[in-house]
């Protein structure tokens, strides 16, 4: 019995056609400057910094299955570091975005080794407790003004460049930045080595282990990178906003519930799916928020459904239907002679 | 005597996590809704709060019967990310339904002179609400123990707990049993959200922190360990209670750096009885 010639590939048609589309919606967004008003551009921005937040989050729960309900530690602390760089230490806020970005890896570390001896469940609301720890501390911190928060300087804002409009620009091209380097990383991460032993654990934790691979590193890796990239996220959305305070910075609402939200309903575990949430959260938001706290329910309720009934979200609809992909992270075999067996995941 | 009532919260998080392997994130917030619930028979009925307790903890039983049976069911199995983004739902479906109904208003249940009431042993002097709250606990526990091991209810919620497929083949109706013992866990919570109510006052947002201090009593205590769980809420008040002391910023702080502390050198908490 011969075999026919077998060749295994990742791209499949549907990804190439995106990535030619990819790259058109980039060109377009990294003109936008040109094109939108100013509210549409903070909207973007917005929109760009909440990818990020969401693509962070699904990279640890969707993957690492780790499931973190305080997230906003670590936007929090990078809103923090970087008031406290360029306040207090008269650092320019471009360069503090890059310190921040060590400085929260390097709180992770600790805060890893501790919360990872929670297991399951109880690491999530461990890290809840994480959260309200930073919350409380950086309420005592007198100089960045306490329980009552601060706000930065005119000096500061007018460091990051003179013009109202080309600072607009810069905190744009910020956000935009961040956002196609958080999908890269992840992208990347995933197509790794380590990111073939995640997608392993993600399936059966049991059957990685026994094949040799390090659970708790590849877990920790994964916390840790996460950690530093939300920290950044952080120190933007807190530039942007200009002022700070502990219960905006560490709100479980703005930073964890919501990113939550838009992930489950997009799709877990997808790359894909945290970028379809975020739109669809988006687009809901801007017809429901006039309802105030029912439209949260609505929310709450939307993510309740999707868990049960679809848990796979929007996206993992979509891609049983109709077999595309946007990013090609699975191996396909395929058949030279005849046609395409999928064999994806 | 802070800590009983930390224990009462603990009490329901740790008997739902021990027959159902649930982490119910909306914890803190149906403490809350019993406590608004609370407010409304007072406010309707004109009972005192302690008397009101008689009709909220059967309401609040309904709801966790009805809730398991409904909703969180569907949720069991091996997968820990359904039943944790569900509860987390269901957290905020609460909150906000309790703001949109009560509004944004700190409130409290007015339990008259028991609140100021208080008994002189010796050179101290202990409130009188305190004194009950920790009554209330230490009764709460023993009579959940009790349930536990030695009533057939009891030996039901173990075996399901220990294996839910062999537990259903033995003719049990793990449903149904789930069911009971939500009901039972929202028992204790409404009791605990009713002391909560009497002791300081709430709003919607408040359901959040009371999670958290329940959940670290119950890792304090040791998972599955009533008893320890009791210890773990004293532990946690009292820590706070020194972190107020030194200042009252610290207050929060202090409980949150104990739980730390132990979690760094007893992982698995004090008492622990069974392996997370």
């Amino acid at each position: 019995m011969s075999n026919p010639p077998l060749t295994v590939t990742r791209s499949t048609p549907s990804n190439r056609a995106f990535l030619v589309l990819g790259l058109i919606i980039l060109t377009v967004l990294i003109a936008a400057p040109w094109w939108a008003g100013r509210a549409d551009l903070r909207l973007l921005g917005e929109f760009f910094l909440y990818l990020s937040l969401a693509t962070l989050w699904n990279l640890m729960a969707g993957y690492a299955g780790l499931i973190s309900v305080g997230q906003q530690a670590y936007v929090g602390l990078g809103g923090y570091l970087l008031f406290a760089l360029t306040l207090l230490m008269g650092i320019h806020p471009l360069v503090a975005l890059c310190i921040v970005g060590f400085v929260g890896m390097a709180v992770a570390v600790p805060v890893a080794t501790l919360i990872f001896r929670l297991r399951g469940a109880y690491f999530a609301i461990g890290t809840w407790v994480i959260a309200e720890v930073f919350r409380l501390i950086s309420a005592q911190i007198a100089p960045l003004g306490g329980g009552s928060g601060t706000s930065l300087p005119a000096s500061i804002v007018r460091s990051i460049a003179s013009g109202r409009s080309e600072r607009e620009m810069t905190m744009y091209f910020l956000a935009l930045g961040i956002a196609v380097a958080v999908l890269g990383v992840v992208y990347f991460f995933l197509r790794s080595r380590r990111g073939l032993a995640l997608t392993a654990i993600r399936d059966n934790e049991l059957a990685a282990s026994s094949l040799g691979i390090d659970i708790w590193r590849t877990k920790f890796v994964v916390y840790v990178i996460t950690a530093a990239l939300t920290t950044i996220v952080g120190a933007i959305i807190f530039l942007q906003k200009i002022r700070i305070s502990p219960d905006a910075a560490f709100s479980v609402n703005d930073w964890t519930a919501f990113v939550i939200f838009m992930v489950v309903i997009g799709g877990i575990g997808t790359i894909e799916g945290p970028i379809i949430g975020t739109i669809l959260f988006f687009i809901l938001r801007e017809y429901l928020a006039d309802l105030g706290s029912i439209y949260l329910m609505i929310l709450g309720a939307v993510a309740i459904l999707v868990m049960l009934k679809a848990p796979s979200g929007l996206w993992g609809f979509l891609k049983s239907k109709f077999d595309i992909q946007v990013f090609p992270l699975s191996h396909r075999v395929k058949e030279n002679l005849s046609k395409e067996k999928s064999n994806g995941a | 005597m802070l800590g009983g009532l930390y224990a009462l919260f603990a009490a329901g998080l740790s008997l739902i996590f021990g027959v159902m392997r649930l982490v119910n994130i909306a914890h803190g917030d149906l403490i809350v809704l019993a406590a608004y619930l609370g407010l409304s028979v007072v406010m309707t009925t004109g009972l005192d709060p302690l008397t009101a307790i008689a009709v909220v903890v059967p309401m609040m039983a309904l709801i966790g019967y009805g809730l398991q049976r409904g909703i969180l069911n569907q949720t069991i199995g091996d997968d820990l990310l359904p039943p944790l983004l569900v509860t987390f739902g269901l957290s905020v479906i609460i909150q906000n339904g309790l703001l949109e109904a009560y509004s944004a208003d700190p409130q409290k249940l007015n339990a008259g002179p028991i609140e100021t009431a208080s008994y002189a042993l010796g050179p101290i002097s202990i409130g009188a609400l305190p004194l009950l709250t920790f009554a209330t606990a230490v009764v709460i526990i023993a009579g959940l123990q009790f349930i536990f091991y030695r009533t057939a209810l009891g030996r039901a919620f173990r075996a399901v707990s220990d294996n839910q497929d062999i537990a259903q083949l033995m003719g049990l109706n793990k449903a149904h049993i789930f069911g009971l013992a939500m009901a039972l866990a929202l028992a204790v919570t409404a009791i605990a959200g009713m002391l909560l109510g009497m002791r300081t006052s709430f709003d919607p947002a408040v359901g959040g922190s009371r999670l958290i201090f329940g959940f670290e009593a119950v890792i304090i205590g040791g998972l599955g360990n009533l008893w320890g769980t009791l210890a773990g809420g004293v532990i946690l008040g009292v820590a706070q209670n020194i972190g107020a002391q030194i200042n009252p910023g610290y207050q929060l702080l202090a409980g949150h750096l104990a739980f730390l502390i132990i979690l760094a050198i007893r992982p698995s908490g004090l008492f622990p009885r069974m392996s997370g």
